[in-house]
């Protein structure tokens, strides 16, 4: 798979990588270096604006809120028109906890509402109760993806996403309380825009979901190498065991 | 509150430890808790008592090492403590503390969460502030709420003295506008780093809101900042750490200055972290007006705390239990030993019940990479071991030298058998409780411990 080049935009590392989000795209680049699939990883840090065709896959994830205002706010001036060109070509642009509210509407924190760039119809609400934290377990339909894949992870978030206007979720809650602990629906996708609760980080725990981000980055009827997944599997399976499904 | 009433909630209190104590489960915080119930203001009414007044010492690393550190020297100076020594730090093991022991003075480490209602309730000579980091997201939340709460204690009236790490700018601002702080922090800019660790904090200015920058980083987000528009910086320490050495797990020597006088200090305990720990310890005790030579000899004196690079003999090995529990710490850890060449095996332990920690993302900001080049056979055990296996082949080390078994005691037998260089085991909280246990079963000399 020598000719094939998975380009990594990183948003804002410095800033929102609260619940080691970094593992996630260390994920990404070593399954990519394992099949001799050439991966760059390139920071896109306040700012900076991104170039649409210069990246394949764009990963933004959570962070302390008022960094996340700040890069919010950066997101909106410096960005937008960049990711909304990005998607339109068919890269994949993953936003886990924080970054999956800034892909959204807006975020309601009481009489403050922090802008997103509305890649995702969700919108979210800081809630009165407390925040939903605990491991969780999702079933996706996902193209090219096993029916019912699962995902597992931790959740660990404030706000209470809804779905808008016939968006579709990531998935169904098996376990745990998704994006508003009450509609059974966790994230959001919209083609290859996607948006999750799930960390614990999601990837190293979700070695299929990985390699779907991977194969759907670099083109749709592309089939990766096998790897030894023994260890994944198995991580995949304590991370639903945690959640309190059988491990598949 | 009658004084009646406290001397019956005490007695009260002290028939569940004695209970407990032929139960054979001493030193949990259920006496104090009792205490509690039967009497709320018990902590502020026994805490009056103490003849010497108290100290208080808070932060996410190196709590129960820095209050180690600081009973030596007060013993050096002459005290009787009262001191939650295995770090039972929340109102209950605080209570517990001051029924079970007697002294004229109370030396206690207090959890960074439950600071401000603990420090109302003791009204300490002196409040240590020492250092935050990102610390179990699922149980104290994010950072930035910390640090809210204590600025309460800075604050507050009843905090005493504030001694504040002058290299951690998220505690550092802290001292604005608070009477006469005392700061302490490391000068030695060789013993840092131009460049930051993964997942460090990033601190801003309070005036303009923009990143500090660095001249040098020691641990973490701490070191030399200042803010480049020129408003706040990095304030002065009195006193201060020069001249550091490290020399593996061996320990570190150093030059401690505490105002005018310097001191030639060897320090039984490794790592960069430990250095800091101690400069705490002396700066707490300055606050309280012991003599330089008593700080001097008490940091000598002190040897590790309760599973913090204690070293332990098990049947004729060594073996060095340090704990791990969030990036900032085990990144130190990993740092001391990617710089000890001596032979070792490795055992890890990852749980992940409420006391650890029920979320584990923790170790992928963790740089296990660090023991990518070394040669150490590693053993995974704890409930989430797999998932540590896993952390560890992704950060490059070879699945050849990496072993998993989930339950601590194989895994412990399996790592002593494997190799008959020194054990060193880096567990997570409720691990180390286990692992201490287990090793004792299997011969560790219990003089050791504490």
């Amino acid at each position: 798979m020598a000719d094939l080049k998975l380009r990594i935009g990183a948003l804002y590392p410095d800033q929102m990588n609260i619940y080691a989000d970094r593992g996630n795209i260390a994920v990404l680049q070593r399954r990519c270096e394992w099949r001799s699939v050439d991966v760059s990883v390139t920071a896109i840090g306040l700012g900076e604006p991104i170039d649409p065709e210069q990246f394949d896959l764009i990963y933004l994830g959570g962070g302390q809120d008022d960094d996340q205002r700040r890069c919010a706010a950066d997101l909106i001036e410096r960005k937008r028109d960049g990711l909304v060109a990005a998607a339109a070509r068919g890269a994949i642009l993953l936003g886990v906890c924080g970054g999956y509210q800034l892909l959204g509407r807006w975020y309601e924190l009481g009489e403050e509402r922090i802008e997103g760039v509305s890649l995702l119809d969700v919108e979210t609400i800081r809630g009165e109760g407390s925040r939903l934290i605990g491991n969780v377990a999702i079933e996706t339909r996902l193209p090219g993806a096993p029916e019912g894949a699962v995902l597992a992870g931790f959740e660990n978030h404030g706000g209470r996403t809804r779905l808008l206007d016939g968006a579709q979720p990531l998935g169904r809650v098996l376990k745990g309380q998704g994006n508003d602990g009450s509609s059974g629906y966790e994230g959001c996708r919209a083609g290859t825009v996607i948006g999750t609760y799930l960390h614990g980080p999601l990837l190293p725990a979700n070695s299929w979901f990985a390699d779907w981000l991977i194969s759907s980055a670099l083109g749709d009827d592309l089939e990766l190498s096998p790897l030894d997944d023994s260890l994944e599997l198995e991580a995949h399976a304590a991370a639903c065991r945690a959640a309190g499904i059988a491990g598949s | 509150m009658s004084r009646l009433r406290l001397g019956i909630a005490t007695a009260v209190a002290r028939l569940v430890a004695a209970v407990l104590r032929v139960g054979g489960s001493g030193g949990t915080s259920a006496p104090g808790k009792v205490l509690l119930a039967l009497a709320p203001q018990a902590i502020a009414q026994r805490s009056a008592r103490l003849a010497r007044g108290c100290a208080v010492i808070s932060a996410t690393n190196g709590k129960t090492t820095t209050s180690a550190i600081v009973a030596e020297i007060m013993r050096a100076d002459g005290a009787t403590l009262v001191h939650n020594h295995a770090g039972a730090n929340m109102a209950g093991g605080i209570a517990a503390t001051l029924i079970d022991q007697d002294g004229d003075f109370g030396l206690f480490e207090v959890d960074e969460f439950w600071l401000p209602g603990l420090v109302q309730q003791l009204e300490p000579r002196a409040v240590l502030m020492a250092n935050l980091f990102r610390d179990q997201l699922d149980r104290y939340g994010e950072l930035d709420q910390i640090v809210n709460r204590w600025r309460e204690v800075a604050e507050s009236p009843r905090s005493g003295r504030l001694v504040l790490n002058a290299d951690d700018p998220l505690i550092a601002g802290l001292g604005d506008g608070v009477d006469d702080p005392l700061y302490f922090g490391l000068e030695d800019i060789e013993a840092g780093s131009a460049s930051p660790q993964h997942a460090s904090e990033q601190a801003c200015c309070p005036v303009c809101g923009s990143q500090f920058t660095y001249s040098v980083y020691f641990v973490g987000h701490l070191g030399h900042y200042r803010c480049p528009n020129g408003h706040a910086s990095r304030p002065n320490p009195q006193i201060t750490a020069s001249e550091i050495t490290l020399r593996g797990l061996g320990g570190s020597s150093f030059t401690l200055n505490l105002g005018a006088e310097s001191f030639s200090i060897g320090l039984a305990m490794p790592g960069l972290y430990n250095v800091y720990n101690a400069v705490a310890a002396a700066a707490l005790a300055v606050s309280l007006g012991v003599a330089s030579d008593d700080i001097v000899a008490g940091i000598e004196a002190a040897s590790p705390a309760f599973g913090r690079a204690e070293a332990l003999d098990v049947a004729g090995r060594e073996c060095s239990i340090m704990l791990i529990k969030n990036p900032a710490g085990a990144n130190e850890v990993l740092r001391t030993l990617a710089s000890d060449n001596e032979p070792r095996a490795l055992l890890i332990a990852l749980n992940d019940r409420i006391a650890d920690g029920r979320d584990i993302s923790w170790i992928w900001d963790a740089d296990f990479e660090q023991l990518a080049s070394s040669v150490d056979e590693i053993t995974c055990t704890g409930s989430r071991s797999v998932e540590l296996a896993l952390r560890l082949k992704y950060a490059g080390i070879a699945p050849e030298r990496v072993r998993v078994e989930a339950n601590l005691g194989p895994a412990l037998d399996g790592a002593l058998a494997t190799s008959t260089s020194r054990l060193v085991v880096l567990p997570t909280y409720t691990a180390m409780l286990e692992i201490r246990g287990l090793l004792v079963a299997r011969g560790a000399a219990t003089g050791s411990f504490a």
